[in-house]
This record gives C-alpha cells, sequence and structure tokens, in this order.
C-alpha cells in the first residue's frame, strides 16, 4: 500500500535544462517529431497514421462486475484501481474523507466510495448506475462498467453487460450463490458474453477456506450447461484485503492459478469475430457536401468492403458497386468490422438513414416480424399488442407485441407461459414491426441481432433485446422473395415439422419415413380388398395430409424448455 | 475489430456516437471550450464528415475571463477550418459586474457559464449539444450518458437516466428537452494526449511548459494574463516555468510547475504524475457532490 501512496515528483532540476524552451511554440511543433524509425504519419493508410508515437496500451478489454448486493463490485473496483496505481493522490485524499465520512469499513479505506459517485449512492453505500471505470497496464487498457447489485436496477447491469467482452461474477464466499448471481449470470450469457470470471470475494471471512471456494466452484458449475460460456475461471479473492487481486496470497496457498489482474491482461475473451461475416453496415448519415459527392456513412457491423464490391441496399433491394471508400483519414481502398466510413456508389438509388447495406451475394434477413428474448424495464408491464417504437441498427419504426411466448424463470432458467412481463424480467417474445426491418440472429451479428424499444409516449427505453429468429424462420433473402416463396414455403415448412429446422439429412430421412408409412397404408388397403385404382390415392393423400394432422394436433410442437440444438442459447431448453 | 488498436477503436466509436447526433438532431451544435479535448472532439468531427464539413456550428461560451492565448487560438481554428463560430457572453452577468474575484468562483461558473450556456442554447433553440467532457474526470460524470437528456429547464435527472444498451442510443424528446452528447466518454486524459500526439492535432501552446508570469495564491499558481488581477498585500508575480493540465478561466485554473515542452514530455510527466487533472480547478473542490449539484442545474 505505502509504495503505491508515496508521491512521486514531478520531472525535477535535471530536466530543468531541456525544458526552458522559449514559450512561444507554433502549432506546426508542438505537435511532436516522428519517431525515430521514421514511421510515416500517412493520410492514407489508417494503420500508419495510428502507428503510435508513445506506445498507448496495445488491446483494450471491457469487462463488467457483477454479483449481487453487497458481494462487493464496488470495493473491488477500486481496489483494482488503487493498485495499479488509477488512482491520483488527490482523489487518494478526498477517498481518505469520504471514507470517515460514509465510510462502511471502520478505520480501512473503503474503496467503494472511489466508484460510487452519485450523492444518493454514497449515503445509500449502494451502486444505483453503471459507472464505467478506466485503467490501463502495460499491456493492456481496460474498460469497466460497474454495475448495481439490487434488482431495482437491473436494467442498469444489462446495459454494462451489452458493451463487455468479459463478466466478473462476485460471489460472496459466506453467502454462496444467490438469485441475483444467478440472474445476472443469465443476462450475461444473454447478451452474448462467453469469458467469465468467477471472483469468489470476502475470503478473508471464511478463513480462506478452499472447502468453502471448492463448493462454491461445484455450485456454481451446475449452472454452466444452461449458460453457454465456453471459458470459465474461478479465483478466490478478498477485495477488501486484497488477496489475489494483483498479486497472489499467501493465506491461499491451495489456489493455483491467476490472480484476477493476470486473468483479465491474459485473457483473449472470445467475442463474435465480425469481420469473418459477409459485408453488412447501417447506413447513418448521407453525406452530401455538394452535388458531386454523395455517400453513406456508417460503421460496418460485419465482414469487409472494397472498391468494386458488389452490393444491395435492404431493405429496399437496390443493387449497386462500390465506388469509393473512405475512412477516417481519407479515401482507402478497403475497410472492415469496427471502422467508420463512408461508401460512394457507382449507382443512383435511393438510399437513406435506416437503411442497410449489405453484399450482394449474402443479403441480411428482412421481415416485418421476428422473434427474440427481451428484458422489461419499465415499471408498467408489458403485454401483447401494445404500441412501441423498435430501434434496430439506425433504424426506428413502430412495431408492436404480437406474442409473448414466455417469461424466463430466474431458478429453473426456463421459459414459463406468461401473460405479462414485469419489471426486470425476461421474456420470449415475437414483435411485429409497421414495415420490414433488416435484422439478423443476434448470433451471427451483434449489431443487427440487438434492438431496443422505447415508449412512444413517454419515450423512455423500456426494453432491450436480442433477436432469435426473423420472419418465419426464414433469415436469408430479401423481403420479395420471401414473399413469393411464403405460401409453398410455410406448408413445406409445416409439412417437415420439426425436419424443417434440421439440415439435409434430416429432411431425407423425414421424407423416408413418410414414404414407408404411405406404402404400409396403401398395403392395408389392398388387404382391406379396397379397389386397386384407389390404393395409390390413398397411399399418396397419407403421404402428403398426416404431417399436417401433428400440425393439427399441435404434436409437432417440442416440449417447453428444450432446445433442438443443445449448444445454441436459443431458447428455454438450453437456459 | 482485433485488427483494431485501443486508440482506433474510440475514434470509430466517437464518430458513429457524432454521427448518430447529427442526424437525430433538428438543431446541433458543437460546445467548444477550446482545450485539448475539445481540440479531438472537433479533430473527430471533422473526420466524421469528411470530405464535407460538420453540418453544425461552433459555440464557445466566453466569460470573458478566458486566457488571453486561448482566445487568439479559438479565433484562428474556426478562420483555418472556416467554421461557423458562436461566441456566447452572458451580458446581464457582465452588467452586472460578476467576475471570479468579486463573486467567488462558484456565482462566476454559475452565472457566466452555467446560465450563460442556457441562453446560448435557448437563444439560437439548439437540441443537441456536443461536450468534450469524459467519464474518467470525475465521478459523478463517470454516471452520465453518451446522450445525456435534459428538461426544457436544462436540468439533468442522474436517477432517472435512459439505459444505452450496445449503443443503441434513444434520440426520442418531447418539445423543449435537449440532448448533451460527449464522444468522448470513454476516452481518458492518457488517450487524449496519446491521440493528439499521434494525429498531430493543434492545441493551445499554454498545455506546454513555459516561463509565465505566475501569482502564488490559496495554494494554487495562478497566471496573472492581464491587469485585472489584482495583488494582494504580501503577493508578488514571479515567472515561473509552468504549464497547464486543464484551461479555463484564468484566475480558476492552477498551473504545475513542469518543464514538459513537448508532446512527449508532457505523455512521460501525465504517466508519472500523481494527481488528477482536475486538481488545478477551484471550482470542483466546494464539496464531494459539486459537479453533480452543477450538472443538475445545467453546468455541462
Amino acid at each position: 500500500m505505502t509504495n503505491s501512496l508515496q508521491a512521486r515528483r514531478l520531472p525535477d532540476e535535471a530536466d530543468e535544462a531541456q525544458g526552458s524552451t522559449p514559450a512561444a511554440i507554433e502549432d506546426e511543433t508542438f505537435a511532436g517529431p516522428a519517431p525515430d524509425e521514421g514511421a510515416d504519419i500517412g493520410i492514407v493508410d489508417p494503420q500508419a497514421a495510428m502507428q503510435p508515437l508513445v506506445s498507448p496500451a496495445a488491446s483494450l478489454l471491457r469487462f463488467i462486475t457483477c454479483g449481487s448486493v453487497d458481494d462487493g463490485k464496488s470495493t473491488l473496483i477500486g481496489r483494482l484501481l488503487f493498485e495499479t496505481n488509477s488512482v491520483f493522490d488527490d482523489q487518494m485524499e478526498a477517498l481518505k474523507r469520504d471514507s470517515k465520512k460514509f465510510g462502511t469499513t471502520g478505520e480501512d479505506l473503503d474503496f467503494a466510495l472511489l466508484v460510487d459517485g452519485l450523492s444518493a449512492e454514497r449515503e445509500q453505500g449502494i451502486t444505483i448506475d453503471v459507472a464505467y471505470r478506466y485503467f490501463s497496464t502495460a499491456s493492456r487498457a481496460f474498460i469497466i462498467a460497474d454495475t448495481p447489485g439490487h434488482e431495482q436496477y437491473t436494467r442498469n447491469m444489462a446495459t454494462g453487460a451489452s458493451q463487455a467482452e468479459l463478466a466478473i461474477i462476485l460471489v460472496d464466499a459466506r453467502k454462496g450463490i444467490l438469485p441475483q448471481t444467478r440472474r445476472h449470470s443469465f443476462i450475461t450469457s444473454l447478451v452474448g458474453i462467453k469469458s467469465v470470471i468467477v471472483a469468489v470475494n470476502k475470503m478473508d471471512l471464511v478463513d480462506y477456506s478452499q472447502e468453502r471456494f471448492e463448493e462454491i466452484r461445484r455450485g456454481y458449475e451446475a449452472l454452466l450447461p444452461a449458460l453457454g460460456f465456453s471459458d470459465v475461471t474461478f479465483v478466490p479473492v478478498s477485495a477488501k484485503a486484497g488477496d489475489n487481486i494483483v498479486t497472489r496470497s499467501p493465506k491461499t496457498p491451495w489456489y493455483e492459478g491467476e490472480t484476477l489482474l493476470q486473468r483479465l491482461e491474459s485473457v483473449e475473451p472470445e467475442t463474435f469475430d465480425a469481420g469473418a461475416e459477409p459485408f453488412r453496415m447501417p447506413v447513418q448519415w448521407v453525406n452530401r457536401p455538394n452535388l458531386d459527392f454523395r455517400g453513406f456513412s456508417g460503421s460496418i457491423v460485419g465482414g469487409r468492403i472494397a472498391k468494386g464490391d458488389a452490393i444491395v441496399a435492404l431493405p429496399s433491394g437496390g443493387r449497386s458497386s462500390v465506388k469509393g471508400v473512405f475512412g477516417p483519414n481519407g479515401e482507402v481502398t478497403r475497410a472492415e468490422a469496427g471502422e467508420a466510413v463512408t461508401i460512394t456508389l457507382a449507382d443512383e438509388i435511393d438510399i437513406s438513414r435506416g437503411d442497410v447495406l449489405t453484399a450482394a451475394n449474402a443479403p441480411a434477413g428482412v421481415s416485418r416480424q421476428f422473434s427474440g428474448d427481451l428484458l422489461w424495464m419499465a415499471n408498467r408491464p408489458l403485454v401483447t399488442g401494445g404500441r412501441l417504437i423498435l430501434k434496430i441498427g439506425s433504424t426506428q419504426i413502430p412495431a408492436s407485441l404480437s406474442a409473448l411466448d414466455g417469461a424466463i424463470d430466474i431458478h429453473s432458467y426456463e421459459a414459463k407461459p406468461a401473460d405479462a412481463l414485469s419489471m426486470n424480467e425476461i421474456g420470449r417474445v415475437r414483435l411485429t414491426a409497421e414495415r420490414p426491418v433488416v435484422a439478423l440472429p443476434y448470433a451471427e451479428n451483434r449489431e443487427l441481432g440487438a434492438f431496443i424499444l422505447i415508449d412512444p409516449v413517454s419515450n423512455e427505453t423500456v426494453a432491450l433485446g436480442v433477436v432469435r429468429e426473423v420472419g418465419e424462420g426464414d433469415t436469408g433473402g430479401s423481403e420479395t422473395s420471401a414473399d413469393k416463396r411464403t405460401g409453398f414455403a410455410r406448408l413445406t415448412g409445416l409439412w417437415l415439422g420439426e425436419a424443417a429446422r434440421g439440415d439435409a439429412a434430416h429432411r431425407r430421412a423425414k421424407i423416408r419415413a413418410r414414404i414407408a408409412g404411405s406404402v404400409l397404408v396403401g398395403f392395408l388397403a389392398l388387404l382391406f380388398q379396397m379397389p386397386l385404382g384407389l390404393v395409390p390415392v390413398l397411399a399418396l393423400a397419407d403421404f402428403l395430409l398426416r404431417p399436417f394432422l401433428a400440425v393439427a394436433f399441435g404434436a409437432d410442437q417440442l416440449p417447453e424448455g428444450r432446445s433442438v440444438d443443445p449448444s445454441v442459447v436459443d431458447d428455454g431448453g438450453g437456459i | 475489430m482485433k485488427h483494431m488498436t485501443h486508440l482506433q477503436r474510440l475514434e470509430a466509436e466517437s464518430i458513429f456516437i457524432i454521427r448518430e447526433a447529427a442526424a437525430s438532431a433538428e438543431n446541433p451544435v458543437m460546445l467548444y471550450s477550446i482545450g485539448k479535448d475539445s481540440a479531438v472532439m472537433l479533430h473527430l468531427a471533422l473526420k466524421a464528415f469528411l470530405p464535407g464539413k460538420p453540418p453544425f456550428p461552433l459555440l464557445h461560451v466566453d466569460t470573458t475571463w478566458k486566457f488571453r492565448e486561448m482566445i487568439e487560438f479559438r479565433d484562428r481554428r474556426a478562420k483555418e477550418l472556416g467554421l461557423d463560430l458562436i461566441v456566447h457572453t452572458n451580458q446581464e452577468g457582465l452588467r452586472a459586474g460578476v467576475n471570479p474575484f468579486a463573486s467567488g468562483s462558484r456565482v462566476h461558473t454559475d452565472v457566466m457559464k452555467t446560465e450563460a450556456l442556457k441562453q446560448a442554447l435557448d437563444k439560437y433553440r439548439f437540441d443537441m449539444a456536443f461536450g468534450g467532457a469524459r467519464r474518467d474526470e470525475e465521478k459523478s460524470r463517470a454516471k452520465e450518458r453518451v446522450f445525456s437528456l435534459r428538461t426544457p429547464e436544462h436540468r439533468w435527472d442522474a436517477k432517472n437516466q435512459r439505459p444505452e444498451p450496445w449503443r443503441l442510443f434513444n434520440t426520442r424528446k418531447r418539445k423543449g428537452e435537449s440532448f448533451r452528447v460527449f464522444p468522448l466518454s470513454n476516452w481518458t486524459e492518457q488517450d487524449v494526449w496519446d491521440y493528439i500526439a499521434i494525429e498531430n492535432i493543434p492545441v493551445v501552446p499554454l498545455y506546454f511548459a513555459a516561463p509565465r508570469p505566475i501569482v502564488k495564491r490559496d495554494g494554487a499558481l495562478i497566471m496573472r494574463d492581464d491587469d485585472r488581477m489584482e495583488l494582494r498585500p504580501g503577493e508578488s508575480i514571479e515567472t515561473m516555468m509552468v504549464r497547464f493540465r486543464t484551461l479555463g478561466c484564468y484566475p480558476l485554473t492552477g498551473a504545475v510547475e513542469s518543464s514538459a515542452a513537448s508532446i512527449e514530455d508532457i505523455i512521460a510527466e501525465m504517466r508519472s504524475s500523481r494527481v488528477s487533472e482536475r486538481q488545478g480547478r477551484v471550482i470542483d473542490q466546494d464539496s464531494g457532490a459539486s459537479m453533480e449539484e452543477k450538472k443538475q442545474e445545467g453546468y455541462f
């Protein structure tokens, strides 16, 4: 503690000699010289232009801390900031003052007060709103979202989680896994986080007991199959005492893994790789500075784009090819997911904000309907039929809740029938928009698969959610082709039943089984001496119509709470 | 996104925010306070609308107590870039003789900054105003949204903010309401300087160490920028090697002793510094929650 508290002096006499440069420094010169390597501060190549002169942290990790009330999230963050020298002396002075005034830790510094910035939070000793904190080590810059533990503020936790690549889930070693631990774990999984650190906190209060740690680990591991995390680490810590946060604690000799900070520095979170997708870019802004230039500005949310590429604009379906790509530093030859660009096209086609430019050979789903999971965040309950504003990508459009298929039970992680969702409940829903929208399943594209719902009267953001399926199980093709196919495709889908969601082999097996069944029916008809001419008709009728009987009686539905594909966290089954 | 560096990701995020705001505002404006954060924000706005110009004017709320070098820099930059610059001063406050010495920092800030800003936003009917504030600056800023809704009276309701999941910003508002938009929300002081260095962004020379006329007052090093600052008994003007970490009204902005005369020096100095940048600001230290209170009243 003392060494990090030591005041370090500003550059002293030794530097003074060179420091006595004249006061008048012109703009041109104070920009600083190029590095010795002579890295060209180019205008065109974005990589070269961003070559660091001063080596800022190479990578960035965004993570959240979550868990139940009083599990010590804010204290943990305060501790991380403190131990990585991210707390300045004047802030330290303020912390000492505040610890005496509001502190909940007796004589010790209350690190939570470094983070809880609203006066209501300091007075009540709880976190209400998500707070963002920043620190960096030599290898990495970190953005932390410190999220509230109270159920009442679940929406703020979900907000923080939606932007994170990793979650630290805190568990109080004395209390073990609480309902809120389960809820936060579920929301973490809902927004697609795959990398999780379970920090078993307050180990000092259970005498650093290995048995207790292992017991909690086993308890949490039992939840994992439902959550779909691919990378889970357990670390025994005491945020208050600093054990296993930055350095290995002598009090847990039985623990051989990385400390929390080591893990944060080493983890390569499994995130959605938008670069591997086909090209997608929601148009944010039409850039028309003069008569000769008409560009479409936005951030690429999938794939890459280069001059000459063929594109289609959705939902209109207009086609063209890329004439030019402009990055933050001027014209470039190509750009990829994550970059903010402006694209010009070879043809004059009608495109405005809210449209999505996609690769011509892989257009995204366009439909008025999609199903999804959402977290309801308003005080009043969500019921079917109500008018809302849907925002997805850069589109805003009136929409309504056409069906509420169930509410997730936070104890069993199963969807149960529900008539309404109350605040902080997660539901499985179907939404219908006024006009076709471009949407993709969240598992395919985080940007075109995430949405919010806005109350058109109060303008509050009342729900956040993720898309599961677009249209009637049809995620490819444009609205026009989907329309043409609707009648026949829907019938085929019904006929195939569950096999429609499977692969080709699954469908062939279904057809073979149906043929065998019909042959059997024909054989029986013969046995009962039906006229020969009618036997094939009967067999054919049986082949075609019998599957619809299953539909009529609902026997094609999967039992609630079971998923077709256990690896996909896409319905009640997995979670 | 794995190919992008930390700063490239921040840059892309800010450009996204600026475009989103410009697209959903009826009458946007960029608050230009002339400091390093404003310099970076303006630079990002220029990039966001290349090859065109940002589709909004700059607004500077001038308390008449800014460093002279800031005003020179402001006018030169606006001219070089060919951007509209609106300068607004609270004339009532001026007539009433409000100033940082006689009125105190609190009243001066309320009248000449907060009130003046509200006047300007009302006068020109701006419904979305960009500000260069960063969440790492101060604890209540850490809780601020990127799109921060203000009532028609410009008040901030900290306890009732809209959630901002992913980057789906809810930009809907009722008549009279407005937004403050913070494209640099996720930048740190370190990021700002790293980016200024990499991108060759011009900043006011006051950030670099130079010999300057300094009066030591109440523990702060105040640069006597003009003769409106009268010396108290026992005070004298010393020439000291100083620079500023933040810029504001000169009587309220403490200098730090430093020899950092280049961006590299500044970055090196910052890495070893043990005090936060806001420490030099006289207005933040009234009480723990003072920034929250000021923001509720309409301060940026």
